[in-house]
């Protein structure tokens, strides 16, 4: 099938409301490898059948890093410039592939005016996958870990929504020790990602990643495009194998259609 | 009746000078700023408070130092039962008042204290090995070093004295009981004492047994009122502190970051110029943004820093922390109560050359309090800046401490006020503000699309 991407100034030419707003992040949007699981998560988009629309050159970064560096200004500057856009569009639900945009507007924009409902692609995913709306191949019999992102897992309690997607897949989860609530960080999250390294032993990218070879899982999942970016450098570092890959395009991978 | 007499003068010094540090730790907390709690959820806080203080649902996660915990703290809340006799007893110059009225509920009272006692000495004993011989690793971090170390010993012996002291008491009131029946009522078969008892002091004539039992009878009262004037400065406030504190904790995600409502009103009003006119124009100094000091956080971040038991299971969660680097949310949270003692005791002695300078009033209060130094002075940038914003040292804390809370407040002055902060994340906040993004990209946000049909 030929896969398409409205955006929402389209739609609202045509005088039609998607019933979800994508909305894709800014790792989503620039970062090569996110863009894979961008990618993905639109195709699947396509396959369900879901009406759909994107911001495209209106959607600016939600301000997470900068907010959570220190940066009010900044944060309230991009994050007022969003909601004014998502009100004029009348957008009521949004899905996200990042849990740092998915946190930000969910818990931190009603204070400023913008109250939607927000939902993580591993719980859209998962609803997916529940109403019928995609039918899965249930032949991999790979082992899977699951690498929980602070700010899916700890700052918003979503521990549960992605292994069910992984176990509707017929995967065999091998938990790491760190795991749910005692997940540990991949180390991007309050604006690391942007800047070098205290000074220290090692890098927190590294600690995990020597766990995740530990566990002896073939494949990674994650939730979160920092966290993919991280784990893959640090496994990428220590010559490992183990395979980094978001959760929709695990489905991707296994899709019957 | 001197008995009587010095049992009043004692109590009454003893519980004086408690209260009065009590209070003082009541004005240290509220130095922090009125952040006023909301309490439309005031269930969900009982019910917080009521798992995770009374029942120490976060100290399950790991479960034999759970239950060893345990042991020593309902021991501590039955002695309080204990005390309520001790206590009559010593104001009406009788002795034990309760074991004739209340018969076989006093015996199964004194008994169950009994063992929870054996059990609480068990404890005990496990956590001075463990933390003098086994070394437990998040135990001597370098912010244990000197005081919070011989803290948590000298608890840990005065515990092990008021076991023995109840434990003399106990065991030669038995053996009195026999000898000298109309001064020493029968507490009936206690559960350790009635056996402990005659091994331990048969022999002794009935003279040294009198004394043994007021010897123990006054350890036990004076260790609690030792106990009870030593807490302020401890890290043992918990037992008190931990009920208010899981009361008050956040209810919202932890992920949610504090809106700043002056910072959104002046971008509101740059987004939409009209509106600014409405507003006085300048000449007012701009107000200090973020946490300086401990006078610039909350009293709830300062009522954390007074409950923190100084566990140090923030700290061995801490993924900057497990990385080798400086950052320990265990230290941001003591050096919040330490600067806050410091802020606190300048202002109750009145000491004049922490009066700002610009100030006009002569009297000293954190409204012109300034000493010259800062919490920068205690936590510093290094720390602040390693903090992923996990929540792990949030989520891992038995008694729902903050220490984010503090490490982001301090950001956003050092940002904020200061104009400083990390120079590698100015590339950062000039993309999102200049192209939207957290990167300055050449392309268009929606140049992910031309390759969909080809991958
Ligand atoms: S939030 Fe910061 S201080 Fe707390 S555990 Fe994570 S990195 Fe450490
Ligand atoms: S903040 Fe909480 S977890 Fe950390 S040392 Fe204090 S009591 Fe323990």
């Amino acid at each position: 099938m030929e896969y398409k991407v409205p955006s929402m100034a389209e739609m609202a030419a045509q005088s039609k409301t998607p019933e979800i707003l994508f909305w894709v992040g800014c790792a989503g949007s620039f970062d090569a490898r996110a863009q894979k699981v961008t990618r993905a998560f639109v195709k699947i988009l396509n396959q369900a059948n879901i009406s759909f629309a994107i911001l495209g050159n209106e959607e600016s970064c939600t301000g997470d890093a900068a907010r959570r560096a220190g940066n009010e200004f900044v944060f309230q500057m991009t994050a007022l410039q969003n909601i004014e856009i998502l009100n004029m569009y009348e957008v009521k639900k949004i899905v996200t592939a990042c849990p740092h945009c998915f946190n930000t507007i969910k818990n931190e924009y009603p204070a400023l005016g913008g109250n939607y409902d927000v939902v993580h692609h591993s719980q859209y995913l998962k609803e997916l996958i529940d109403t019928g709306k995609i039918e899965l191949n249930q032949e991999a019999s790979t082992t899977v870990t699951y690498h929980d992102s602070c700010y899916l897992g700890r700052a918003n309690g979503v521990y549960e929504a992605p292994r069910e997607i992984l176990e509707s897949l017929k995967m065999d989860i091998k938990e790491m020790k760190r795991s749910r609530t005692k997940g540990l960080c991949c180390g991007a999250g309050g604006a690391q990602m942007f800047k070098e390294d205290e000074p220290g032993d090692k890098r927190i990218n590294s600690e995990r990643a020597d766990e995740i070879i530990a566990n002896g899982a073939e494949t990674v999942v994650a939730n979160c495009p920092f966290c993919i970016t991280m784990l893959q450098d640090g496994l990428k570092e220590k010559e490992s194998s183990v395979m980094v890959l978001d959760l929709a395009e695990l489905i991707v991978n296994n899709k019957k259609w | 009746m001197i008995q009587q007499i010095i049992f009043i003068i004692v109590s009454v010094l003893a519980l004086g000078m408690a209260g009065k540090q009590f209070l003082d730790i009541r004005n240290n907390i509220l130095l922090g700023e009125d952040n006023p709690i909301d309490q439309k959820d005031s269930g969900q806080r009982w019910k917080n408070m009521f798992l995770v203080a009374f029942g120490q649902q976060k100290m399950f996660k790991r479960i034999v130092p759970a239950l060893l915990h345990l042991f020593i703290y309902v021991a501590f809340l039955m002695t309080q039962i204990e005390l309520i006799e001790i206590f009559i007893d010593g104001f009406l110059g009788v002795h034990r008042i309760f074991a004739e009225p209340l018969g076989g509920l006093y015996t199964f009272i004194i008994s169950f204290i009994e063992i929870l006692s054996v059990l609480a000495l068990v404890a005990t004993i496990i956590f001075i090995i463990r933390r003098n011989v086994l070394k437990l690793g998040r135990l001597h971090k370098p912010e244990m070093k000197g005081w919070p170390t011989n803290d948590a010993n000298i608890i840990l012996g005065l515990e092990i004295i008021l076991i023995s002291a109840i434990f003399t008491m106990n065991g030669t009131d038995v053996l009195l009981q026999e000898l000298d029946p109309s001064h020493y009522p029968s507490t009936g078969n206690l559960a350790v004492s009635s056996w402990l008892g005659p091994m331990l002091f048969g022999s002794f004539d009935q003279g040294t047994l009198v004394i043994l039992e007021r010897i123990g009878w006054w350890a036990h009262i004076l260790v609690v009122f030792a106990f009870l004037n030593y807490l302020p400065s401890s890290k043992h406030l918990h037992i008190i502190l931990a009920f208010p504190n899981t009361f008050y904790a956040k209810l919202n995600s932890a992920g949610e970051m504090e809106n700043m409502p002056t910072i959104m009103n002046e971008v509101k009003s740059m987004m939409a110029p009209e509106a600014a006119f409405t507003e006085d124009a300048g000449g007012e100094e701009l107000p200090e943004f973020g946490a300086k000091d401990v006078l610039g956080l909350s009293w709830k971040n300062i009522l954390d820093s007074y409950t923190c038991t100084e566990c140090g299971r923030c700290t061995d969660n801490c993924p900057a922390n497990l990385t080798g680097k400086k950052l320990s949310p265990r230290k941001i949270v003591m050096d919040v109560r330490d600067r806050a003692e410091m802020i606190g005791n300048n202002i109750k002695k009145q000491n004049k050359d922490c009066i700002a300078s610009d100030s006009k009033s002569k009297t000293l209060s954190k409204e012109n309090y300034d000493d010259g130094k800062s919490l920068f002075d205690w936590i510093s940038k290094e720390e602040l800046h390693a903090c992923t914003t996990c929540n792990a040292c949030v989520e891992a804390c038995p008694v729902m401490i903050d220490p984010l809370d503090v490490i982001l407040k301090m950001r956003r002055y050092e940002v904020l006020t200061l104009s400083e902060g990390p120079n590698e994340l100015l590339s950062m906040y000039n993309a999102v503000e200049q192209s939207g993004a957290v990167w300055q990209m050449p392309n268009e946000r929606d140049a992910w699309t031309k390759e969909l049909n080809n991958d």
